[in-house]
C-alpha cells in the first residue's frame, strides 16, 4: 500500500501537462511584478534621497544610486520643528500602547470572572462600541469640552479602549485552563494577583500581537492631529509630513535658513531641494514601520486566526 | 442591598466592577457622550458660544438638504462618489482571493514568503506616507514621468495627481496597493485549512492544478470570500476619510469628496457643524441598517451573522 502510494507520488509529480507548466511560468512572471510594484516605491525614495540631489532633481536616479552622500539626512535632522514631532510621536506610540494593551489584558480577563457584578451588561456595553460612532463633529465638541484638544492626552485616552482587542484577550483568557485559576484563589490569591501572577505570564503572545497593532496604529495616526491640535509643539511626524509635501516653497527655505552654517560647506550639487526634503522626511517616518515589521509578520497569521474566532 | 454585601462572593464582584469602573467610564465618556452631540443636529449652532434654546430649528437642517437645490445637487455629487469607490471595491473584491489562490500554487517557498512579506508592507504605512510616496513617484522628477518621457510617450512631465481624470480609478489602484495583499492573509490562512488529502485525491484521479482551484480550492474559501463581501458591503458609505483627504486638491476635489470627508470639509470649511452633523446622522442609520441587514443575510445564507 505504502508502495503503491509512493508510486502515484512520483507519477504525479512527472504528469505536469504543459497548460500547468504555463501556468506556473505566469504566476511566478506575476508575482515578480507584484513585489517589484510593492518594494521598488521605497528603493526608489531612498536611493533619491542618498545621491546627487542635482541629478535627483533632473530624474536621473532611477535603479541605483548615484554619486552617494547623506547631506539630505544631516540637514534634515536639523530642522528642530521636525526632531519636536518625533519625540511627540515616540511619546504617543509608546505611552499609547501601554494603555491599549494593558486595558485590553485587564478587561479581557475581567469579562471572563463570572464573579463579576453584572458582568454580561458592562461586557455588551463595552463590545457594542464597535458598532456606532457619534461622527467627528460631536467626537470633536466633546474633546473641546474635556480640554483634551491640544493636549498630548488627546491622543492617547480615546485609544485607550479598544473593544476589538479586549474581545481577542476574553477568547485566549477562555481558552486557559480555569484550574490555573481556581488553584491560585484556593491558595488566597485575590482578582488582582490572579491576573499579574496567572493571567499575565500565560496571554503574553497575544498581547505582544495587540501590542504591535496598536503601536502601529498610534505611529500612524494622522486624523486626530488633524481634528485636535494647532499647537506646531504637538505635531506628529505623520502630519509635519503632510505638512511638508503640501508647503512647497517654504521648505526650501526653512532648511537653508536653519541649516545656513552647514550650507555653506555643501556643494551644490548637495543642496537640498523641496522634494529633497520631501523624500528624506518620508524615509524617515517610514523607517520604524521597515525595521519593526520583520518581527511582526510572524503575528500576523496568529492574529487573524484568533480575529477569525468570534468574541 | 445589605444582605447583597454580606455574601462574600458578591462583595467580591463588586469590588471587581470598582476595578473596571474607570475604564467603563472611559468608554462612557468616549464613546457614548459625544451621541449627544446629535442633538446639534436641531439647533442653528454657532461654534464657540453653548446651545441655548433659542437657537432650536427642529428639522431644518435634514429639509435643507432636499430643499435647497444646490446643497441638493452636491450631496447627490457626493453620493455618486461615495458610490462609485466603494463598488469598485466591491467589483474588485474577488482580487485579494485570486491573489492568494495563485500564490498558494508557488512551490518555491522563499519566493513565496518574499511575495507576501513585501506585498503585505504598504497595509502598515499610513496614507500621509501612501500619499508621499505617490508624490515622489509622480511628481514631475518623479520616476513615472522620467520613464514615459524616455520612452516617448509623453512630451512634457504629466502632473498625475493633480488631475480629475480618472480619480475614482486611482484612488482604488492606491487603495489596492495598500490593502490588497494583507487582505489575502485572511485567504491564505483559509487555504491552509483545506483537508490536505482532498487535494491529493483529486491530483491521483487526475485533476490538472486548473481543476483543483476551481473545483477544491476556490469553493473552500468561498464562505471567507462571502463574509468579506458581506462585511464591505455593511460598510459601504463609510470609506473613512483619510485616503481621500490627503489626496484631495482643488483639481479633483468634485470627484474625490466621499461622505466622509464631505462631512469634514462641511465642518471644518465654513463651520456648518450642524448640517454636517445632520448628514453623519442619516449616514450613521443608513450603515447601522446596512450591518443589520448584511448580518441577516449572511444568517440565512450560512446560518450564522457576524456580529
Amino acid at each position: 500500500m505504502k508502495r503503491q502510494k509512493e508510486i502515484y507520488a512520483k507519477k504525479v509529480k512527472y504528469k505536469v501537462s504543459t497548460a500547468d507548466r504555463i501556468i506556473s511560468v505566469l504566476t511566478y512572471v506575476i508575482y515578480t511584478i507584484f513585489a517589484f510594484v510593492c518594494v521598488y516605491p521605497f528603493y526608489y525614495i531612498f536611493i533619491n534621497t542618498i545621491s546627487s540631489n542635482d541629478l535627483s532633481q533632473r530624474g536621473k536616479v532611477l535603479f541605483w544610486p548615484k554619486e552617494l552622500h547623506f547631506n539630505n539626512y544631516k540637514q534634515v535632522m536639523q530642522i528642530p520643528d521636525l526632531f519636536r514631532a518625533l519625540e511627540i510621536s515616540i511619546a504617543r506610540t509608546l505611552v499609547g500602547t501601554l494603555f491599549t494593551v494593558v486595558i485590553a489584558a485587564f478587561l479581557g480577563f475581567m469579562f471572563t470572572r463570572e464573579t463579576l457584578w453584572k458582568r454580561k451588561i458592562w461586557y455588551r456595553f463595552v463590545a457594542a462600541t464597535m458598532y456606532f460612532n457619534a461622527g467627528i463633529i460631536p467626537w470633536f465638541i466633546t474633546m473641546r469640552n474635556l480640554h483634551l484638544t491640544n493636549n498630548f492626552w488627546g491622543y492617547i485616552l480615546p485609544m485607550a479602549v479598544q473593544p476589538f482587542y479586549i474581545i481577542l484577550c476574553k477568547t485566549f483568557v477562555e481558552s486557559v485552563p480555569k484550574e490555573l485559576q481556581d488553584a491560585a484563589e484556593i491558595d488566597g490569591a485575590g482578582t488582582l494577583r490572579v491576573f499579574f501572577s496567572i493571567i499575565v505570564p500565560v496571554i503574553k503572545p497575544i498581547l505582544a500581537t495587540i501590542a504591535i497593532f496598536a503601536a502601529v496604529a498610534q505611529w500612524n495616526a494622522f486624523q486626530d492631529t488633524l481634528l485636535l491640535v494647532t499647537d506646531s509643539k504637538l505635531y506628529t511626524l505623520q502630519f509635519t509630513l503632510y505638512q511638508y509635501i503640501n508647503q512647497a516653497s517654504s521648505l526650501k527655505a526653512l532648511v537653508n535658513n536653519s541649516t545656513s552654517g552647514v550650507n555653506l560647506a555643501a556643494s551644490l550639487a548637495h543642496a537640498q531641494t523641496a522634494t529633497s526634503i520631501r523624500m528624506t522626511v518620508t524615509i524617515v517616518v517610514v523607517t520604524p514601520i521597515i525595521l519593526v515589521y520583520p518581527i511582526f509578520q510572524r503575528f500576523f497569521t496568529k492574529g487573524i486566526m484568533i480575529g477569525a474566532v468570534k468574541g | 442591598m445589605k444582605k447583597y454585601f454580606q455574601n462574600k462572593r458578591n462583595r467580591r464582584g463588586f469590588r471587581e466592577f470598582l476595578y473596571i469602573l474607570p475604564f467603563l467610564v472611559l468608554v462612557a465618556i468616549f464613546s457614548y457622550y459625544p451621541l449627544y452631540g446629535w442633538v446639534y443636529a436641531f439647533f442653528d449652532y454657532k461654534p464657540p458660544f453653548p446651545l441655548s434654546m433659542d437657537q432650536f430649528a427642529g428639522l431644518k437642517w435634514f429639509k435643507s438638504m432636499v430643499d435647497n437645490p444646490v446643497k441638493l445637487m452636491q450631496i447627490l455629487k457626493v453620493l455618486r462618489n461615495t458610490f462609485a469607490m466603494s463598488g469598485l471595491s466591491l467589483l474588485f473584491s474577488w482580487f485579494p482571493m485570486i491573489f492568494a489562490v495563485f500564490l498558494n500554487e508557488i512551490k518555491c517557498v522563499p519566493f513565496k514568503k518574499f511575495v507576501q512579506t513585501v506585498t503585505t508592507l504598504p497595509n502598515f504605512i499610513s496614507w500621509v506616507l501612501v500619499y508621499s510616496i505617490a508624490y515622489c513617484l509622480l511628481n514631475s522628477t518623479g520616476v513615472v514621468n522620467s520613464i514615459l518621457m524616455s520612452l516617448g510617450i509623453i512630451e512634457s512631465p504629466q502632473l498625475f495627481l493633480q488631475s480629475a481624470d480618472h480619480v475614482w480609478f486611482k484612488m482604488w489602484v492606491w487603495l489596492t496597493w495598500k490593502n490588497a495583499g494583507w487582505s489575502a492573509i485572511m485567504y491564505i490562512a483559509a487555504i491552509t485549512g483545506i483537508d490536505g488529502e482532498l487535494t491529493e485525491a483529486a491530483r491521483v484521479d487526475g485533476a490538472s492544478r486548473m481543476q483543483i482551484i476551481r473545483h477544491i480550492t476556490i469553493p473552500s474559501i468561498l464562505p471567507t470570500y462571502f463574509v468579506l463581501v458581506m462585511l464591505s458591503l455593511a460598510n459601504f458609505l463609510s470609506n473613512g476619510m483619510e485616503q481621500y483627504f490627503v489626496f484631495e486638491n482643488a483639481f479633483n476635489k468634485e470627484s474625490i469628496q466621499v461622505l466622509d470627508l464631505y462631512v469634514y470639509n462641511l465642518a471644518m470649511g465654513n463651520g456648518g457643524y450642524s448640517l454636517s452633523t445632520a448628514i453623519s446622522i442619516l449616514k450613521s442609520v443608513v450603515s447601522v441598517l446596512l450591518l443589520c441587514g448584511t448580518n441577516g443575510i449572511s444568517k440565512l445564507v450560512r446560518g450564522e451573522g457576524f456580529i
